[in-house]
């Protein structure tokens, strides 16, 4: 019970950082981006080239982190798999969905974002194999903090956490105090209207895809780090991911952070009565069960 | 000789079979403007039902009932049917991106499902034990190929006609009205979500009864012939046709499910040893090209919908 809760609130972490970003690109250019998920993969093998390349510089980065599994190498991949996946959702926005969306055709974008997962996933596949991966063959030991009830923790999932916590304050500080933060929810708010106040529409879309991308990218390394990486995770972790969005209310960015946490515990919560098997279906269960009581999420509002 | 009439026997069953669900998903996209994310979910509820109906007793599997094939294919469309109605009073009164992914989310669903459920769908391994019907009849394995595609080519004009004139009629300009402008409809009296909810179901018994037609040609089916990524090439197909125009649905069926069997048989036959492992991963790469490619440079598909005046105003 209490390790289904802690584990909960780690794969829930994971899924809040992606749905922010999905929460927020829904919301402003009024699509489902059914491609959103691929971008967590996208940046946990971007990670992965980069910490090879960093620890094959310089082999000392691949000494890990005291009791982390995590390597130098993977710390200094960070933050550049984080603006290479951002940088990567602009351009495929620029290319395909700025266009289609030019076009006047909404839901088109989310045929168009099918296509953009089928080609990112099968790339991946192709270029990094289609086997399961993991950033360190090292075993990082787990901490047993508590015999009755059962606890387990490893340091990976605390550092996650950690991380998790500090990404998401940044953001909250991004979104209430600085101009972008404003515009950005302006821009959520109403285009049109924000668009005559004199906002940039142009750059908060590519910011929105650029930040996005960016907690997407993170997302995926965390994934990969507590569990691993494979070109099929984006596959699995899209319901769960647009739950989250759902749960909280599409364009709700705290919305998506809570909703996140639900999915993520419900999900390991209900491994206590069902077969491990069963575990992907429950993101549709929860999207069922929100629909039924709050069409709008448990943060939106109506919206026509 | 022999063997490529055979091959295309074969091979113009499954299109004929896929071309059925892109009928029945032209239905509600391209007539009614629903988005199904979840076609594999319908088309594998028909498959799934139609062998539970028709199959002889299996262990591990539910029913078995050995029903008269046209009664078990008749109760796949309509247990297809169910799934959708149920499916489409949850969603149907939402916004257009949360039907498209809750009907995802039932794919998924549908899907696992499928592959846990060991004692009820035969789990991973699929279920067995159908006997196709007539089988036992016509001895000759050629013949009775032909004498298949004969049945799918018969369902597949007979949902073709049934839908051209459905589209004719006035309930036909009722669901493009609906697909134009909803509010508009409403206004004049109608009652939008009632028939959305009927198209979404009519198209979901077509997805179905395709599904039955696939199971019943294999005599067999599994997890892994209900895939969610069923549901992207059925789009793909749609798409590469032209949403809105039944021809064009059927041709674009054609069109890929031949260069999907084309560049199958090319990377099998050319492509070096090390590369065949990664067939699928390529022809999906293809797949998403093509929708991806169809969407920026020709989004009305090649055969685009003819847009008809019903009554000429005088």
């Amino acid at each position: 019970m209490i390790q289904s809760l802690a584990d909960g609130i780690l794969s829930g972490s994971i899924i809040s950082l992606g749905a922010i970003g999905l929460t927020m690109v829904m919301h402003t250019l009024r699509f489902a981006n059914f491609s959103h998920a691929e971008l967590l993969s996208l940046g946990a093998y971007i990670a992965l080239v980069f910490d090879g390349v960093f620890s094959a510089l310089l082999p000392v980065l691949s000494t890990s982190l005291g009791g982390l599994s995590l390597t130098w190498g993977l710390l200094l991949a960070f933050p550049v798999a984080l603006l290479i996946t951002g940088f990567s959702a602009m351009i495929i926005d620029r290319w395909v969905f700025k266009r289609i969306r030019e076009k006047g055709e909404e839901l088109s974008m989310v045929f168009a974002s099918f296509g953009v997962a089928l080609i990112i996933r099968n790339a991946l596949g192709l270029m990094f194999g289609l086997e399961t991966q993991l950033y360190s063959d090292d075993i990082a030991f787990a901490m047993l903090l508590s015999q009755d009830p059962l606890l387990i923790v490893k340091p990976d999932q605390v550092f996650v956490l950690g991380l998790t916590a500090v990404i998401m304050v940044l953001l909250h500080l991004m979104l209430s105090k600085t101009t972008f933060g404003y515009s950005l929810r302006a821009v959520a708010e109403n285009p049109t209207l924000a668009a005559v106040s004199g906002v940039d529409l142009k750059r908060v879309i590519a910011t929105i895809w650029i930040l996005g991308g960016g907690l997407a990218a993170a997302a995926g390394i965390f994934y990969g780090l507590t569990n691993n990486i494979s070109p099929i995770m984006g596959r699995d972790l899209v319901l769960p991911i647009f739950a989250a969005t759902i749960v909280g209310g599409i364009g709700s960015i705290y919305g998506a952070v809570l909703g996140g946490f639900i999915v993520g515990l419900a999900a390991n919560m209900a491994l206590l009565i069902l077969p491990s098997g069963y575990s992907p279906a429950v993101p549709f269960l929860i999207i069922l069960a929100v629909l039924l009581v709050r069409p709008n999420g448990l943060f939106g509002e109506a919206r026509s | 000789m022999i063997g490529i009439i055979s091959y295309a026997v074969f091979f113009t069953t499954i299109a004929a079979i896929l071309a059925i669900a892109v009928l029945g998903l032209n239905f509600q996209w391209g007539n009614t403007g629903l988005f199904n994310g979840g076609v594999a979910a319908f088309f594998g509820a028909g498959a799934y039902a139609t062998i539970m109906l028709g199959g002889t007793p299996q262990p591990d599997q539910l029913g078995g009932f050995g029903l008269f094939y046209p009664l078990a294919l008749i109760g796949g469309t309509i247990i297809a049917g169910a799934l959708a109605w149920v499916v489409g009073l949850l969603t149907l009164r939402l916004r257009h991106d949360y039907l498209a992914i809750s009907t995802f989310g039932v794919a998924v669903a549908f899907e696992t499902v499928v592959r846990n459920a060991s004692g009820f769908s035969g789990g991973a391994l699929g279920m067995r034990g159908f006997e196709r019907p007539l089988e036992a009849l016509i001895a000759n394995p050629f013949f009775y190929n032909l004498l298949f595609l004969l049945l799918v080519a018969v369902v597949l004009l007979a949902v073709y006609f049934y839908l051209e004139r459905v589209i004719k009629s006035p309930f036909g300009r009722l669901l493009r009205a609906i697909r134009e402008d909803e509010v508009a409809a409403q206004s004049l009296g109608k009652n939008p979500s009632k028939i959305r909810l009927k198209a979404f179901v009519v198209g979901s018994m077509i997805m179905g009864m395709a599904g039955g037609l696939f199971a019943s040609f294999y005599a067999f089916i599994s997890p892994q012939d209900v895939l969610p990524t069923l549901t992207f090439q059925i789009w793909a197909m749609l798409i590469v046709g032209g949403a809105g125009n039944n021809k064009g649905a059927i041709a674009g069926t054609f069109i890929i499910w031949g260069a999907w069997t084309l560049s199958g048989w090319g990377l099998a036959n050319y492509a070096p040893i090390e590369a065949q492992l990664y067939t699928g991963s390529i022809q999906y790469i293809i797949i998403g090209f093509i929708i991806v490619g169809m969407l920026l440079w020709r989004p009305q598909g090649l055969f685009p919908e003819k847009l008809v005046v019903s009554q000429s105003g005088r």
